[in-house]
């Protein structure tokens, strides 16, 4: 289809390289897709992804920038008409894809894949690239244009403007849900990879008088010597993770730095409180800095590895548990997986950054396509490598880092056997040897994907510099690396609600929005910081292990916001009279809210009590009655909390589904008004308007 | 003369995109573009020292709302 669009005589060397990219993506698709039991090289999966993005890009992408958007080189961007030196700057392109990327790149793609494993490496590699091109790498794309187009206005906005002020709320609202869900479901990463670990937990607390002390010589030592202070926090970390074996292989201080699940969240819960009111240049910004580079360091260091190694894909291409009777997660490929990798497929989140502040320093329009288009590609690429990190585990030593104690014991030997009963052969001998060579007491259950990455990076890295010797290192350098990001997260993510809050409170009681004054910032922060710290809590009291309940809640409320920002792409296209285009919105759109109402509907009314919120606070209503404690509960007291959180769990599933539907509603609207309109209805720039408006 | 540019490639221009890539990534946009802009557009007003530009965009990024620091995926 877009071949044929793209009315441009190609050369037959051109044409033939072309065609060679394509052979090599479908015959590395095919290899990855007929293994059977026999480990497949990491490199088809990298072959694979990489043709299927060259092809993305040159074909669809270039479709979409010049037959759907037309985007126009002579078009003044809002960099030059509103230029102020400061937000507003015309920036060249590579620098600006960069930062771009930057923005976009979290620690979702790096969670998603990896749970996502336990069905095989196919499903998630297939989806992770089908979804990019189509829905993903579009959706950022198409809203950083409609943004550049309208002097860089946010999402909220700009769906006010197009559909209306209620629509606007509705955005609104899914964006506060997700963050909220999501600083709870990440800090409970942090807590299940520094559980009982004194060697994760010691570094973690030592990054926090480094970025102090980075703060205090970036604001007054010397200022604005980024390079300078990152070196030194660098080298500090490192230091510290060196440093972390003597405190993990020294009794008295390993006890100093033992914590269990419960300690470590209240813990955060207090820490996400102090770092959200304390000045931004103490501890936000130095370490915003050195997760920032830390990440595209390891990215890069990952990807260098991946391709020093080639190392094998242990997992098979497609495991027992699509059936949806997963330890991991419980629940069916469809529309599980969906949920699951959000991130690196198609995030919801990334239409805030295309709104945000890429827009303002965009040079040239057609730049829209690299940057958008691209930057979500690489993503995409991370979230193979996480796939692939996962994958070269020997899939017992995964499933027992990922299952929740309920399925698996808490000992090595009673592990073993119920993996090994689930196909998956494993000796108690090999979960320690893996357990002492990261330097851990136990790897069962550190659910959260972290520490599963941590330990796939671990095995790639040390067989490119140290060796087996190397492996505890690397292993507490990435659990560090997560926790750093996933921490400036929690800190920035805890302000962004607060102000939220600030604002949302505001309409009703003016006085609250003055965010100089301390009582409201200390009232709103108390709200936002108990907001996740509770489900945070009832995450690590869950039955289920925690991350099997908030993840799919993370991810229905990340692609239903997804799937708000391409109604709103779908809504422009018409509004621009692009209506025979709009599909390429259209078909991303319609999949993502099946997905979303699917996955809504089955977490709350699944029969299954791993997967029905329902049905499970109906087991623990039964045992209640029967005066039976089901594990881990140990009191009355207990399971009534856990059926309470089920009612809290299903009850938000209820609000997405009719925040989708209404959302709709008002598509329909909006698309019917701008089919019978003459002409163009959409709101661009006004000077900026090559032709005036129809209606 | 240049002494870091190899044929077809200047060492130098891209170190400095790189230099300047990082900078982005957290904030600090160009400090002599915006001089440049405000010594054109703006000779009324007051230029900001380095050290100014620097926490000035910090506060940009990290004060407020904080929403130019929160990552999800």
């Amino acid at each position: 289809m877009s071949m044929t669009s793209v009315s441009r005589a190609a050369s037959p060397l051109t044409l033939a390289l072309w065609i060679g990219v394509g052979v090599l993506a479908l015959f590395s698709l095919y290899t990855l897709a007929i293994a059977r039991g026999e480990p497949v090289n990491a490199m088809w999966l990298v072959a694979a992804a990489v043709g299927v993005y060259a092809i993305g890009y040159r074909f669809y992408s270039r479709f979409i920038a010049e037959r759907v958007l037309r985007l126009d080189a002579t078009r003044r961007t809002p960099a030059y008409r509103h230029n102020d030196g400061l937000d507003y700057v015309p920036t060249d392109k590579w620098v600006l894809f960069g930062h771009h990327f930057a923005a976009i790149a979290g620690a979702g793609p790096l969670v998603g894949p990896v749970l996502a494993a336990q069905m095989g490496y196919l499903p998630g590699a297939l989806w992770l690239l089908t979804g990019v091109i189509f829905a993903g790498a579009v959706q950022d794309f198409v809203v950083l244009f409609i943004s550049t187009r309208r002097d860089g206005r946010s999402l909220g906005d700009l769906i006010k403007t197009e559909m209306g002020p209620v629509p606007g709320v509705i955005a609104m609202l899914g964006i506060l849900s997700i963050m909220i869900i999501l600083l709870a479901v990440l800090a409970l990463v942090v807590v299940k990879a520094l559980a009982d670990s004194p060697w994760g937990a010691f570094t973690v607390f030592a990054t926090l008088p480094i970025a102090v002390f980075m703060g205090v010589y970036g604001r007054y030592l010397r200022p604005g010597h980024i390079g300078e202070m990152s070196a030194i926090g660098f080298v500090s970390l490192i230091a510290s993770i060196a440093f972390g074996r003597t405190v993990a292989e020294t009794p008295a201080l390993a006890a100093l730095f033992t914590y269990r699940g419960e300690t470590l969240a209240l813990m955060l819960i207090a820490y996400g409180f102090v770092a959200a009111v304390l000045p931004v240049w103490l501890l936000l910004a130095p370490r915003d800095y050195l997760s920032t580079f830390l990440k595209i360091g390891t990215i890069l260091s990952l990807a260098l590895g991946i391709c020093v190694v080639w190392p094998q894909l242990r997992m098979p291409a497609i495991s027992r548990f699509i059936d949806g009777s997963g330890p991991v997660f419980a629940g069916s490929v469809f529309p599980f997986l969906f949920i699951t990798i959000a991130c690196g497929a198609v995030s919801g989140f990334h239409a805030l950054v295309s709104s945000g502040t890429t827009p303002k320093m965009i040079a040239d329009e057609t730049q829209t396509r690299f940057i958008g288009y691209g930057a979500m590609l690489m993503e995409s690429f991370v979230a193979v490598m996480a796939l692939i990190a996962a994958s070269v585990l020997e899939p017992g030593v995964y499933f027992a880092m990922n299952s929740p104690p309920a399925m698996i014991g808490v000992t090595p030997e009673a592990a073993a056997s119920a993996i090994s009963g689930w196909g998956f052969a494993i000796t108690p001998d090999a979960l320690a040897s893996v357990a002492a060579n990261v330097g851990e007491k136990t790897i069962l259950s550190r659910t959260g994907g972290a520490p599963t990455l941590a330990v796939g990076m671990a095995t790639i890295l040390s067989s490119v510099v140290g060796g087996a010797t190397a492996m505890s290192f690397w292993y507490h350098f990435a659990i560090l690396f997560e926790a750093l990001f996933i921490l400036t997260t929690i800190d920035a993510g805890t302000r962004v609600a607060r102000f939220m809050i600030q604002d949302l409170v505001g309409t009703f009681i003016p006085a609250f929005r003055d965010t100089k004054s301390w009582l409201p910032n200390l009232i709103a922060t108390a709200i936002a910081v108990s907001g996740w710290g509770y489900f945070l809590y009832q995450g690590v009291i869950d039955p289920l292990g925690g991350i099997n309940t908030l993840w799919p809640l993370f991810g229905i409320a990340n692609q239903m916001l997804a799937a708000i920002a391409l109604t709103l792409c779908v809504v422009v296209l018409f509004r621009m009279k692009r209506d025979r285009y709009a599909f390429i919105a259209i078909l991303p759109t319609l999949w993502l809210y099946t997905c979303t109402i699917t996955a809504g509907l089955e977490k709350i009314f699944h029969s299954d009590s791993r997967i029905g919120f329902l049905a499970h606070a109906r087991k623990f209503s039964d045992a209640v009655e029967n005066g039976k404690i089901l594990g881990p509960a140990k009191t009355l007291e207990d399971m009534r909390r856990v059926i309470f959180n089920d009612y809290v769990d299903a009850g938000l599933c209820v609000i997405y589904i009719a925040l989708v539907l209404a959302m709709i509603g008002f598509a329909l609207a909006a698309i019917r008004q701008a089919r019978s309109a003459k002409g163009v209805t959409t709101r661009e720039s006004e000077d900026e308007l090559l032709q005036p408006a129809g209606a | 003369m240049n002494c870091c540019s190899l044929p077809g490639l200047d060492v130098r221009k891209i170190a400095g995109k790189l230099r300047a890539g990082a900078r982005l990534m957290v904030g600090q946009g160009d400090y002599d573009a915006y001089v440049a802009h405000m010594r054109t557009r703006h000779e009324e007003v007051d230029v900001l020292s380095p050290s100014e530009y620097f926490r000035a965009r910090e506060k940009a990024r990290y004060g407020g709302s904080g929403e130019r620091a929160f990552r999800c995926c």
